[in-house]
């Protein structure tokens, strides 16, 4: 349970770190400023040794409780120091009108981390790739956010032509 | 001085042979449905003659809506769900997804189901080195070493058969141990199977660690940087090859790993090769945990004695009123996991297997994150391909092992 990471955090970016808290397991948990993600992440990579990218994902908090609802969304960042066999668990929370910075630049794992955040919660990283990763690019609206329904439908579109080989097999983009 | 219809001199002048050639990079496509691509990947590749100028990859044809689905049904139906993640290695996932649950709720299992446990991942683990390394050798045209690598194999399905109920989709073990005790003469019968597995896997090295076309395909080729396979979030034998020896197994030792022998090969080189080798290395040692596991297992129950999280026994359900109950709000309200969320981390065949999971107290997972270490591998694919040969593409697609179940979720 070690809590290096955040205790670096904290003496050398204060004003990065919102709140610090521990999860039932006794892990510590950080949460960083939107604007402050890279430097935080820059600072853990290059200069605290936490060189491995775990992974990336968010959380719709629509249906906690009223106090835990806003900011709507908390998109999760996972590092990892092997050297220290540390974890490094980081939030950042935002709204749906506001965009986060893109760390693509320091991780290019983190690349298909925020394209799925895009993709399945709209979360917009600004300065990164806005391309959807697993649904296809027709898709309107994301659907691991709370409020898209279980067994929404969305319609048909027509095949597009096999011809057409820089965009594949699939939908031609002609919604009916 | 030549005359006028004399034959045509077809020697190229120096002239013509200077002369810059007015070519295109051509843009090929490959898959999502192509032999090569097992699993349903989409490669557009730029090319200039063979030599991959860029690549891109595309995912997402077999997305299920894992996490979605996940968040409607209790925690014990996620199970299910789990198999078709990594359905090379589904007891890797089952029990994955059960400790990150375990932990979640603060709970330990029986030390008896720990080593169940063990057992079985172990047992999917060979199996999925097995599968990664006879595709290898297939797609290099080597197939006798494929047909090996499935005779062992089944040996694995069958045992995994005869302990689960299913060959692929195993869906094994629940929250606070397992569903069922080992099957009567079942140690016998995998006693008898190691050896087996242990001989084809020797001739499976033999045959091909030291070919000569195998060696001549693999080595140097598609070769990763330590640095960057950080950056991309390589896990488990990709990582490994690359010389930086991460396990979790050995990093933060969980079930009963703290307790058995056993080393973690590294490689130096980050290639197809040393992928592929890591594999191979990796066999005998999880054959010999097995065999420790078995010496060392201990008798006793397999499920934690709660009936908040086991179901009752049948005699109990049938006669007693408390029986009735428990097993009435077991299936109708789920196991009741606290509010909570954890992050935590099993290493799976291609690496580490992370789960997120956040509860509400609801009986329902509020969400289920799950880190497939092929998904962060496939996305460092272009890396290991661009500038490189195309005929490279297909040994290098092979040892990273892509499993469209994990990634595309």
């Amino acid at each position: 349970m070690s809590t290096f990471a955040l205790d670096q955090i904290q003496a050398q970016l204060p004003q990065a770190l919102v709140e610090r808290y521990k999860d039932r397991t006794g892990e510590t948990w950080g949460v960083i400023a939107r604007e402050h993600i890279v430097e935080v992440v820059k600072l853990l990579k290059v200069k605290l040794g936490f060189r491995l990218f775990i992974s990336m994902d968010a959380v719709d908090r629509l249906h906690l409780p009223p106090e835990e609802q806003d900011p709507r969304f908390e998109v999760l960042y996972f590092l990892k120091n092997i050297e220290r066999n540390e974890h490094a668990r980081l939030k950042v929370r935002v709204n749906e009108d506001q965009d986060i910075p893109s760390i693509n630049k320091v991780f290019q794992g983190a690349d298909w981390g925020e394209r799925f955040v895009w993709d399945f919660y709209g979360v917009v990283f600004a300065g990164g790739n806005k391309r959807r990763i697993l649904m296809y690019e027709e898709f309107v609206g994301h659907p691991l956010r709370k409020d898209y329904p279980l067994r929404g439908r969305q319609n048909l579109i027509p095949e597009r032509p096999i011809q057409d080989i820089f965009r594949g097999p699939g939908t031609n983009g002609v919604q009916d | 001085m030549a005359a006028a219809g004399d034959e045509y001199d077809p020697t190229p002048s120096e002239h013509e042979l200077e002369a810059h050639l007015q070519t295109r990079n051509m843009v090929v496509n490959l898959g999502p449905s192509h032999p090569a691509t097992h699993g349903t990947v989409r490669l557009r590749i730029e090319l200039d003659g063979e030599t991959i100028v860029k690549m891109d990859t595309e995912i997402g044809f077999l997305h299920r809506g894992f996490q979605k689905s996940c968040e409607s049904v209790t925690w014990t139906q996620v199970l299910p769900y789990t198999d078709r993640l990594d359905y090379v290695a589904a007891l890797q996932n089952n029990f994955g997804y059960l400790s990150a649950v375990e932990t979640l709720m603060g709970i330990d299992i029986p030390e008896r189901a720990k080593y169940i446990r063990v057992i079985g991942a172990e047992l999917h683990r060979i199996a999925s080195h097995l599968t990664t390394a006879g595709a290898l050798a297939l797609e290099l045209g080597g197939f006798s070493a494929f047909l090996y690598a499935m005779e062992a194999r089944e040996l694995i399905t069958d045992r995994v058969t005869e302990l689960t109920g299913a060959r692929l989709t195993t869906s094994y073990g629940r929250i606070g141990g397992l569903n069922r005790d080992l099957p009567d003469g079942w140690k016998e019968k995998v006693m008898k199977s190691i050896v087996k597995i242990e001989e084809v896997a020797a001739e499976m090295d033999t045959l091909l660690s030291r070919n000569r076309i195998f060696t001549d395909r693999t080595k140097g080729t598609g070769v990763i940087t330590a640095d960057d396979a950080l950056d991309f979030g390589f896990t488990g034998p990709a990582l490994r090859a690359c010389g930086v020896s991460y396990d979790v197994r050995k990093a933060q030792p969980y079930w009963a790993y703290d307790k058995l022998d056993f080393t973690v090969p590294t490689g130096n080189n980050g290639d197809n090769f040393d992928r592929y080798y890591m594999r191979m290395l990796e066999i005998p040692e999880s054959l010999k945990m097995i065999k420790q596991c078995f010496a060392q297992m201990p008798e006793g129950p397999v499920m934690i004695d709660d009936w908040r999280i086991a179901l009752p026994p049948k005699e109990n359900v049938y006669n007693s009123i408390e029986g009735v109950i428990a097993h009435f709000k077991l299936v109708m309200e789920g196991v009741p996991v606290p509010d909570g969320e954890v992050y935590h981390c099993t290493e799976s065949p291609n690496g580490e297997l992370g789960w997120y999971l956040r509860s509400d107290g609801s009986g329902r997972p509020y969400k289920c994150h799950v880190r497939a270490p092929g998904y962060q591998i496939l996305s460092g694919l272009g890396r290991l391909c661009e500038g490189r040969m195309l005929a490279d593409l297909v040994p290098t697609f092979d040892t990273i092992n892509m499993i469209g179940g994990e990634v595309e979720q």
